[in-house]
């Protein structure tokens, strides 16, 4: 039966399984809300897994691991950037061919590593993690990028709301033509969101390969950078309802294998349909209002740009 | 309707005679060419890297008599066909598919190709040039149960397991019914992830049956998330497909572990020979196709004898997993006490026996 050590798990699990899906689609937030869809994201977490982990092996610092992610990620938005803004690509196309890159590429990449087993992020912080107490344990389970994916929905509502360059930001996302003749340098400007995404992608990746599950097989990130990319629409754009969305999503997982750890009767099936169900279906009713919806989506979302034009 | 039996016609008349031909032919024209095609990636762990090794062995043993190649990562339907077929053209003589949803692929390509031998694993559709085989998982897996009951303190395990299918089922019963013969009162927590392979989905599945009480854990999985899940927590795991003890240097105990090369050896051999005929092999520890992997150093010696006899007993035909009396998870009898179920009936296995919770 449940008792508090279970229910603290529950939580625990929750956090761990949202953080990646927090990460990866707040960035992926932050870039379309400047315009730019990228659906590359399933790939860009998996060059930040696989570049995360083999820098961690051959450095043995998660930390240089964790950094390496960023930039990994970053770089594969890099080349997104130079396809869809610079040559002025089609941003669908290019962010699927990102993805198909990624998922080969990582694969290629990684295969010497595939054997490195490592210790996990908490582990590392807390060596005698595997002898503590379960309560303790539980605690200890919640590694900063854990605290990270708790905190980044709140700072980057702050800086999408209340600051000056997250407003220019969002008018670049609804037009392009408008901010330019404001004098912004919308390709800049995108270029940068763009970049974060791609970095928060790698990091989210890196959680998976460092954090989550420490060890680097070929497409382990099954479909996450999927569930974030529908998160970030169901949400409407909007990076609290992300994070909600991402727990909500964790959460109904997580409790479908305590139910079933607890006895409870369910059909294996209907509890592997379950989190997809309930997260769609909260978002929806959160985002019911339409005019609300319409004034969200960012007005020029996937739509190229040239300063000469 | 015409034309499948044509088929069967030809293919019967040819097959004798191009055995004839080949076995000819691998003599004076060089080494047989045998092919491999995976389900995923190889990998230093898992099913497709069991079946690797096997192929490896295959290529030590013969040497210069055989010439193997593999493609790995085919996804199962249409996209296999193709492989397979290419792999037919490209002159394979034995060609290995080693994936359950290969099985309609290659009863395709192998009526097209009746002077080719095919080998598919773990499926029913056979042909004269086309033999299935697979190994007596459960066999392993109720070893592996005699080890986590004698190794649990709560005698409550956790199993991560992906689909509800006979094969599955069957393993967490004989599992069940090994650790109960040695505690009674032990009961296995079923947690399904519905996929075949995602790590994470493994590791919280893992995570919350060990804060469960669940003090042993084991998979019917393919990555290693278990083992790692249950060495972070201190839990012990039994791991499955290859060897684990690297993701768990201090808490898995050991792995059901499947053995490829003596079978991929001997039809071979029988394909060079001009002895190979089709048929279906079901192969378990007496064939050496199903072993333990080694102990982990927490296992007492004592516990270590145990299980060994227990192998040996099933090898010896002493100790059978699905021998009565058992009650399913209701508790209504299933096996009278002195019968054992068959071949037929474990392979069609839809029930949990009794001291497993979960739902099919």
């Amino acid at each position: 039966m449940p008792d508090g050590v279970m229910l603290l798990a529950l939580l625990v699990a929750t956090l761990r399984a949202a953080a990646p899906l927090v990460l990866a689609g707040t960035g992926e937030l932050v870039a379309e809300r400047s315009g730019v869809l990228n659906l590359g994201v399933e790939g860009m977490m998996l060059m930040g897994a696989v570049t995360g982990f083999a820098a961690t092996v051959v450095t043995g610092t998660p930390w240089l691991g964790l950094l390496a992610a960023m930039a990994a990620g970053a770089a594969m938005a890099g080349v997104f950037a130079v396809l869809t803004l610079g040559l002025r690509a089609n941003q669908v196309a290019s962010g699927l061919a990102l993805t198909i890159f990624g998922v080969g590429f990582s694969a290629l990449f990684g295969a010497p590593y595939q054997s490195h087993p490592i210790p996990g992020l908490a582990t590392v912080l807390f060596p005698d993690l595997s002898a503590a107490g379960p309560l303790v344990q539980q605690l200890l389970l919640i590694d900063p990028l854990v605290l990270l994916a708790v905190a980044l929905p709140f700072l980057v509502q702050r800086f999408l709301a209340r600051s000056r360059a997250g407003l220019v930001l969002r008018a670049v996302g609804e037009s392009a033509e408008v901010a330019h003749a404001f004098g912004y340098k919308v390709l800049r400007i995108r270029l940068g969101a763009t970049l974060f995404g791609g970095a928060m992608a790698g990091l989210g990746g890196a959680y998976l390969s460092l954090a989550y599950t420490p060890m680097w097989t070929e497409n382990m990130v099954a479909g996450r950078g999927w569930i974030a990319l529908a998160l970030v629409v169901f949400s409407t754009w909007k990076p609290r309802a992300l994070a909600l969305g991402a727990l909500l999503f964790g959460f109904v997982t997580i409790a479908g294998f305590q139910a079933e750890a607890w006895g409870i009767p369910v059909a294996p099936n209907l509890l592997a349909t379950l989190p997809y169900l309930a997260t769609v279906l909260v978002l929806v009713l959160i985002s019911r209002d339409r005019v609300r919806l319409k004034l969200n989506a960012p007005a020029a979302l996937g739509r190229p740009f040239h300063p000469a034009e | 309707m015409k034309d499948s039996s044509m088929l069967s016609r030809r293919s019967l008349l040819l097959a004798p005679a191009a055995a004839g031909l080949l076995a000819g032919r691998a003599e004076a024209a060089g080494p047989l060419k045998i092919a491999f095609v995976y389900v995923s990636p190889i990998g230093d762990a898992g099913w497709s890297f069991q079946h690797e090794l096997g192929r490896r062995a295959l290529d030590a043993a013969l040497g210069a008599a055989v010439k193997t190649s593999f493609v790995e990562n085919v996804e199962e339907g249409a996209d296999a066909e193709r492989v397979i077929r290419k792999l037919a053209t490209d002159g394979n003589d034995l060609i290995f598919t080693t994936s359950f949803g290969y099985m309609n692929p290659t009863v395709k390509v192998a009526q097209q190709f009746p002077a080719k031998k095919f080998e598919h694993a773990t499926g029913y559709k056979r042909a004269t040039n086309l033999a299935t085989y697979s190994a007596r998982f459960y066999e392993g897996r109720y070893a592996a149960g005699v080890l986590a009951g004698r190794m649990s303190k709560t005698g409550v395990f956790g199993y991560v397991a992906a689909f509800p299918i006979p094969e599955v089922l069957q393993g967490i019963n004989a599992f069940t019914l090994g650790a109960r013969s040695v505690n009674p009162k032990a009961t296995t927590k079923v947690v399904w992830t519905s996929s075949w392979f995602d790590p994470g989905k493994e590791r919280a599945a893992a995570d919350t049956l060990i804060a469960g009480g669940a003090d042993v854990v084991t998979h019917h999985t393919d990555s290693t998330a278990v083992a790692q899940a249950a060495e972070e927590k201190g839990a012990f795991s039994i791991g499955y497909n290859s060897d684990q003890s690297k993701y768990g240097p201090k808490t898995c105990l050991t792995a059901v572990t499947h053995i490829w090369s003596e079978y991929y050896i001997a039809r071979a051999q029988a394909a060079i020979a001009g002895t190979w005929k089709s048929g279906d092999v079901w192969g378990g520890v007496k064939q050496g196709m199903i072993r333990l992997a080694p102990y982990n150093a927490a296992v007492p010696d004592a516990v270590r004898k145990q299980v060994d006899d227990v192998l040996a007993g099933i090898a010896a035909g002493t100790v059978v997993p699905f021998a009565g009396a058992i009650k399913d998870q209701d508790g209504k009898p299933r096996v009278a006490a002195g019968a054992a179920l068959a071949d037929k009936e474990i392979l069609e296995m839809k029930w949990f026996v009794e001291g497993v919770q979960g739902k099919i």
